[in-house]
């Protein structure tokens, strides 16, 4: 890597992440420190803002991002450790202040913002990162990293370079664990059911972890594996890439 | 909370427990989803025939002025009788006037949700007239004194066995579980109500602005008897099925046939121009066409949302939605069931009354993505719920969101609720189970994952 590769990366660890998760963090600091770039963890902010956007109370929603506009201004990337928070970031923060004068802010952030297993394939360029991981799994597509920001091969690029690891699809692959944020609170009957036929349909590959880039997703889903006393686990994927 | 909404919850909260429902629901639909692939690859561009699609329908819409009295101008040119009817209850009164009008007794009846929009089936009961549905599906669910559980597949609910007992109750027919017989039982019933009937009464899938033409796409050639044989024929169709012009037909047609069943062309797609002209020796005397309003119009008047009028009701969005693939389609209440539903139930129905609906969603997007005209469905449904908060905001959860936003927003505050957290844990682990678990809308189902014992935040702190 000449100096001049060397980026300055912004990791957004998100409130549920640092709260709950935070060996995921940690791994992502390894790796991209591993790879030769400088981290830097913005202590100031803990959310992006996504629970009371989603809930429609948008006014207390700006109230929480705007602050996190402001400390990531002058990033030069910022990676997030959820696919959520980074459609938050890169979809919805636009929308979130259209018309306001925080707008070209929001399109700037959107543009410098990159989902972990995004930005290791398709900023950096990098997908073996050199780790090993004997065991079956299948990867679970977190819904707003698929489909709001485009998210599909990134991941599996990255986990087809894993030393004695076998990636078996599953079914239901692309369909909805249930988690949804407020939704699994709001609803919790249908949040379980969704997340039944997700597990289901993961076990159903016979994989032993059930693998993905979003933290929120993998809660649901290993609440109700634990809760069910179910073998199969969650683990997600910078758990998986980082060799130790 | 609204009725509609505690109807809702409780409807959800047996079906998502009923795991013969769940499975029954999840094998039918993977397999139209297996078929449903197999006919998109044979488009050479699946997404430029959605983005053909969508320019066609929003050209529609947005001209729907001009299209819309083209339509009837070029329909009246040959002797077909259109009737403009802004609400629901007008296009009922409608239609029982031309019934009584033409003196009729029986009336049979093809597929059309417009019609259950407007409850016509009940109305027309309440007057005493006989309805038959003939499609299959229809029919059966009529039997049951059901509405349809799903726009395209009214009775997907329901196994053969079910419908064989169904049959065996109301009709007399002897039991059997092949669908070959039990479609026969159907057709001799069905068979002599389309001879008793004086007036047929159908949907519309397509109205051609440029030649004033009706299309009706169908599986079983019910639509065509029910619109050939009586006498006087009725069209019920809301205002937002225009196409522009009859090619557009060699898209919409294959469009529809795939999203919407996993077919390559429906077996059976008519077009239908006027009543019987001077001349000829079948068909209809008298068709009525009657347009719905019912606040489409309303709809058309919000640039956020007013693609969601591009909805040509295949119920593609409804088959790839993981909540209704867990809840069904009667839990919903409503005619329109689904994300498409879930949009536009709060504009035809109130926004205060339905946003339940809006908020009844993990925001996936399958839906969006599944949508052959392209409506962006599941950011309506965001819409939806910040219109909603914007009309009426729930003071309770407007404090909670600006306290966790206070929270969030002071790193001190977040981390003593960290701490917090970490402390109480012992005591909720306790509660669980109980009703005074905090969190019990959780934990009821899942595992709750503690807080760690050290943050990430604190973690980078001490690396550093």
């Amino acid at each position: 890597m000449r100096p001049n590769d060397r980026m300055n990366i912004t990791l957004f660890i998100p409130c549920f992440v640092d709260t709950c998760f935070p060996e995921v963090g940690r791994h992502m600091v390894r790796i991209l420190e591993r790879l030769g770039h400088r981290v830097t963890c913005p202590e100031a902010i803990a959310c992006c803002g996504q629970p009371a956007f989603n809930s429609g109370y948008w006014d207390e929603a700006r109230q929480v991002a705007g602050k996190t506009l402001h400390h990531l201004r002058d990033a030069e990337a910022v990676v997030i450790a959820s696919g959520s928070c980074g459609a938050m970031l890169k979809v919805f923060y636009p929308q979130l202040y259209e018309g306001r004068p925080e707008a070209g802010a929001a399109r700037a952030l959107s543009e410098r913002t990159w989902e972990f297993s995004d930005f290791l394939v398709n900023r950096l360029g990098v997908t073996d990162l050199g780790a090993r991981f004997p065991a079956k799994v299948t990867f679970h597509d977190g819904c707003h990293g698929l489909r709001e920001l485009g998210i599909k091969s990134a991941p599996r690029r990255l986990l087809e370079k894993v030393r004695d690891l076998e990636l078996v699809e599953m079914t239901d692959a692309e369909t909805c664990c249930g988690f949804g944020g407020t939704f699994a609170a709001k609803f919790p009957m249908i949040s379980t059911a969704m997340g039944e036929v997700k597990c289901a349909s993961a076990a159903d590959t016979g994989a032993e972890y059930m693998v993905s880039n979003d933290s929120s997703c993998l809660m649901h889903l290993q609440g109700l594996l634990s809760r069910q006393g179910k073998p199969l686990k969650t683990i997600h994927l910078a758990q998986i890439l980082d060799p130790q | 909370m609204s009725i509609a909404a505690q109807q809702f919850l409780e409807a959800a909260g047996s079906i998502t427990r009923n795991l013969r429902h769940r499975g029954l629901i999840q094998t039918a639909l993977r397999k139209y989803e297996a078929a449903r692939d197999r006919k998109k690859s044979a488009f050479n561009d699946w997404s430029a025939a959605r983005q053909s699609a969508a320019e066609t329908k929003w050209d529609a819409i947005n001209h729907l002025d001009t299209y819309l009295v083209e339509f009837a101008s070029k329909l009246e040119a040959r002797g077909t009788k259109v009737h403009w009817c802004p609400t629901g209850p007008e296009a009922r009164d409608t239609i029982r006037g031309i019934i009584r009008d033409a003196q009729a007794k029986c009336i049979v009846k093809s597929k059309a949700m417009t019609a259950e929009e407007i409850h016509l089936n009940e109305a027309l009961e309440k007057d005493g007239f006989e309805v038959v549905e003939s499609d299959l599906g229809e029919f059966i669910v009529q039997l049951r004194q059901e509405p349809p559980y799903h726009i395209v597949f009214p009775a997907m609910h329901l196994t053969r066995d079910e419908i064989s007992d169904l049959f065996e109750r109301e009709l007399g027919s002897a039991p059997t579980r092949e669908p070959e017989e039990l479609t026969m039982i159907a057709r001799r019933a069905l068979r002599r109500k389309y001879l008793q009937a004086d007036v047929g009464i159908t949907g519309a899938n397509f109205a051609i602005a440029e030649t004033g033409m009706v299309s009706i796409t169908e599986n079983e050639g019910n639509a065509r008897l029910t619109s050939a044989l009586p006498r006087v024929m009725v069209t019920l169709l809301g205002i937002e099925k225009v196409l522009p012009k009859l090619e557009d037909l060699a898209l919409f047609l294959p469009l529809l046939a795939t999203a919407g069943a996993g077919q390559t062309v429906t077996g059976y797609n008519t077009l239908y121009g006027g009543p019987r002209q001077p001349g000829e020796s079948d068909g209809p005397t008298e068709w009525h066409v009657v347009l719905l309003d019912n606040r489409r119009t309303e709809l058309l008047a919000d640039p956020e949302q007013r693609d969601a009028l591009h909805c040509i009701r295949c119920g593609a969005c409804l088959n790839v939605c993981p909540i209704f693939r867990n809840v069904g389609g009667h839990t919903y209440g409503t005619t329109y069931s689904g994300p498409v539903g879930s949009v536009i139930t709060p504009h035809l129905r109130g926004l205060q009354d339905w946003k339940h609906l809006s908020n009844a969603s993990s925001l996936c997007g399958a839906c969006t993505e599944a949508c052959p005209v392209k409506i962006d469905l599941h950011h309506h449904l965001l819409q939806n719920r910040r219109n909603a908060v914007g009309d009426a905001p729930s003071w309770i959860e407007r404090l909670a969101w600006r306290a966790h936003a206070f929270v969030v927003n002071t790193p001190a505050l977040y981390q003593f609720a960290q701490e917090v957290g970490r402390i109480v844990e012992p005591l909720r682990k306790r509660l669980q189970g109980t009703p005074l678990d905090p969190v019990q809308s959780w934990t009821r189902t899942r595992d709750l994952p503690p807080v760690a014992g050290e943050s990430f935040k604190e973690w980078w702190r001490n690396r550093r």
